[in-house]
């Protein structure tokens, strides 16, 4: 793995300076793009927390994103005005509804966890689509007013794009160390082993289930925080965000970036945004040529772009020193 | 008992064009081991091929003989050059695969046929309705519950008693044992792909007339045929014809009495039966 060399640290802290200095060089349409890239990064790094590290395929991971939006608009509807409170209230609602799905979709692997991740997702898409009195139905759930962000000595509005995206940043990154914190522990390592041979961890005494069951809570958690955010952004949680062709978005964005590394997902969904801003200046037919990607992704670049970049680097560099 | 006769009528005639589509997806993961998403989008394909032969010629029948075996030949060439390189890798891979070509069909279709929904008529022999106890029901459903069984029991004689049904049903169950007693697998494999595709597409044609034919009508049944796979059991023939019936019927009956849950149900009977019968009602132990 290497330690903490010039290498490694360089490209992180340039991305990292380019994220906190962009909103004062770039345009607000291009700030908005950048926090939804970053929302959705968020979104699908959870994602692959379970497919790229534990080798799952869910394709309900918008039904806790979704479900993270709702907790958050109906807590702000109905509770008290403050942003922690609904985060809180997300956090922990999701984290609940992950522990009891997942206690019953670890169970399964392969196609049979894809597909029963897909039913459970959709039992929460038809919930918010058909409960009409607590979530607004097809209409979704808005007409919440977005409180100030209470940092203890300042209340931060954030109808200024500005400042909202400085939130996504922050949280997004918290999200992201974590994820990094834990695929790099000795619990990420066992996880990766699952993904190899899980009946081989289940014979070095580790229990597959439970590991697979904690990876399953804190994706789910955080795909949830990313759904408040998203829902906070559009100012309305609707219906869509769960839907299985959302959970088909996370699952695009993982595998354009690739999904053996950990920022790949969020490399995928700024390379997704950015084509698809570019696209759809002179076609609507954006899901064709997402399609035709992805085709050619899985065929030729199975690592997916940042993947791909990292191990041509790394061939040369082995190339170069012999 | 006219609205319950009824009911058991609207949920054979959905549960038939479900069988269709899925008997094709449960045969193709029975043989190749690859769960098509693509399957639904060449069932859309199917109805708008054959909504487009009827502007052509004005006849339904066209559409119905003439779509399909064009359906089944674009799949002989999505399996020829896309799914063949990935027979080694990852499950994960292929599925992904079959993804992007769902979402390029589905957008494609957008393109050529437009977002707005189209109407198909029956054709003149199977269009209106025919007295039923005090009301009336369309003609063009009872001609698909009959045809359902009829084509069910096609495929049964089929897989049972021709030499390449046999082959099929052995490749199945064994496919190295297949190709060690001298099974072509790899002309086999493209076989049972296009077999699969003309069925869906078969099941499309049929499903023109009785809903309308729109871009999202592959999305739809795709969800739900992967239900009645699962539930039936993946690569089970009676599995799919007992998961299609199941499907069908909750589906009229749910809309009657539990309006509200009745899109839940599905997904909720899905999770029931992987959590207790994780190969599906008619899949062997695992």
């Amino acid at each position: 793995m290497g330690g903490l060399t010039l290498r490694r640290i360089l490209p992180a802290t340039l991305l990292l300076a380019f994220l906190v200095a962009a909103p004062f060089f770039l345009s607000t349409y291009w700030v908005i793009i950048l926090t939804e890239i970053l929302t959705m990064s968020l979104f699908a790094m959870s994602f692959n927390l379970l497919f790229g590290y534990t080798g799952l395929l869910s394709f309900g991971q918008a039904g806790f994103f979704g479900a993270g939006g709702y907790f958050a608009v109906l807590t702000l509807l109905h509770g008290p005005p403050s942003l922690w409170v609904a985060l809180a209230a997300a956090v922990v609602g999701t984290a609940l509804l992950a522990l009891v799905i997942g206690w019953l979709c670890v169970r399964l692997d392969e196609i049979y966890f894809a597909i029963l991740t897909l039913g459970f997702g959709m039992m929460l898409f038809t919930t918010a689509h058909n409960w009409r009195s607590v979530t607004g139905g097809s209409d979704g759930l808005g007409g919440f007013t977005v409180p100030p962000l209470n940092l203890i000595a300042w209340q931060v509005s954030l109808f200024n794009p500005k400042y909202f995206y400085f939130l996504v940043l922050a949280v997004t990154l918290l999200g992201t160390l974590l994820l990094l914190r834990m695929v790099k522990s000795p619990f990420g390592l066992l996880l990766r082993a699952t993904r190899e041979n899980s009946n081989r961890v289940a014979f070095v005494g580790a229990n597959v289930r439970r590991l697979r069951l904690f990876a399953f809570v804190i994706a789910g958690t955080l795909a949830g925080v990313a759904g408040v955010l998203f829902a906070i952004f559009n100012r309305i949680a609707s219906p869509e965000m769960l839907h299985w062709s959302f959970s088909g978005k996370a699952v695009l964005m993982t595998v354009l970036g690739g999904s053996g590394v950990l920022l790949g997902p969020a490399v995928g969904a700024a390379i997704f945004y950015v084509l698809e801003h570019y696209i759809t200046t002179f076609t609507t037919s954006w899901m064709i040529f997402l399609g035709a990607i992805l085709v050619v992704l899985v065929l030729a670049f199975p690592k997916g772009v940042l993947g791909s970049v990292m191990e041509f680097f790394a061939q040369k560099r082995r190339g170069a020193a012999p | 008992m006219e609205g319950f006769l009824a009911n058991v009528l609207n949920g054979l005639s959905w549960g038939m064009l479900l069988f269709l589509i899925s008997v094709g997806l449960t045969t193709v993961f029975g043989v190749m081991g690859v769960l098509n998403f693509a399957h639904g989008s060449l069932f859309m394909l199917g109805a708008y091929l054959c909504m487009q032969f009827v502007r052509w010629v004005g006849s339904f029948w066209v559409g119905l003989l003439a779509g399909p075996p064009l359906v089944a030949a674009l799949s002989i060439l999505l399996e020829r050059f896309l799914l063949r390189p990935l027979y080694g890798r990852d499950v994960s891979f292929q599925l992904l695969l079959t993804f992007g070509v769902m979402l390029f069909l589905d957008d494609g279709v957008r393109l050529i046929w437009g977002p707005a929904y189209h109407v198909v008529n029956p054709p003149a022999l199977l269009s209106g309705v025919i007295p039923f106890f005090s009301q009336s029901y369309p003609v063009y459903r009872l001609f698909l519950v009959i045809l359902g069984p009829l084509v069910g029991l096609g495929l049964w004689a089929f897989f049972s008693f021709t030499r390449w049904g046999k082959i099929l049903r052995a490749a199945a169950m064994d496919r190295q044992m297949a190709e060690i007693v001298g099974v072509r697998v790899p002309v086999l494999f493209t076989a049972v792909f296009a077999f699969g595709a003309w069925l869906a597409a078969l099941g499309g044609a049929l499903a023109a007339p009785h809903q309308s034919v729109g871009p999202a009508m592959g999305e739809r049944i795709i969800i739900e045929s992967f239900i009645v796979v699962v539930i039936g059991g993946m690569g089970s023939f009676p599995g799919a014809f007992a998961g299609a019936l199941i499907l069908g019927l909750m589906n009229s009956f749910g809309t009657t009495f539990v309006p509200h849950l009745q899109m839940a149900l599905p997904y909720i009977l899905l999770a029931v039966i992987l959590l207790t019968r994780p190969r599906g009602l008619f899949g062997g132990e695992a």
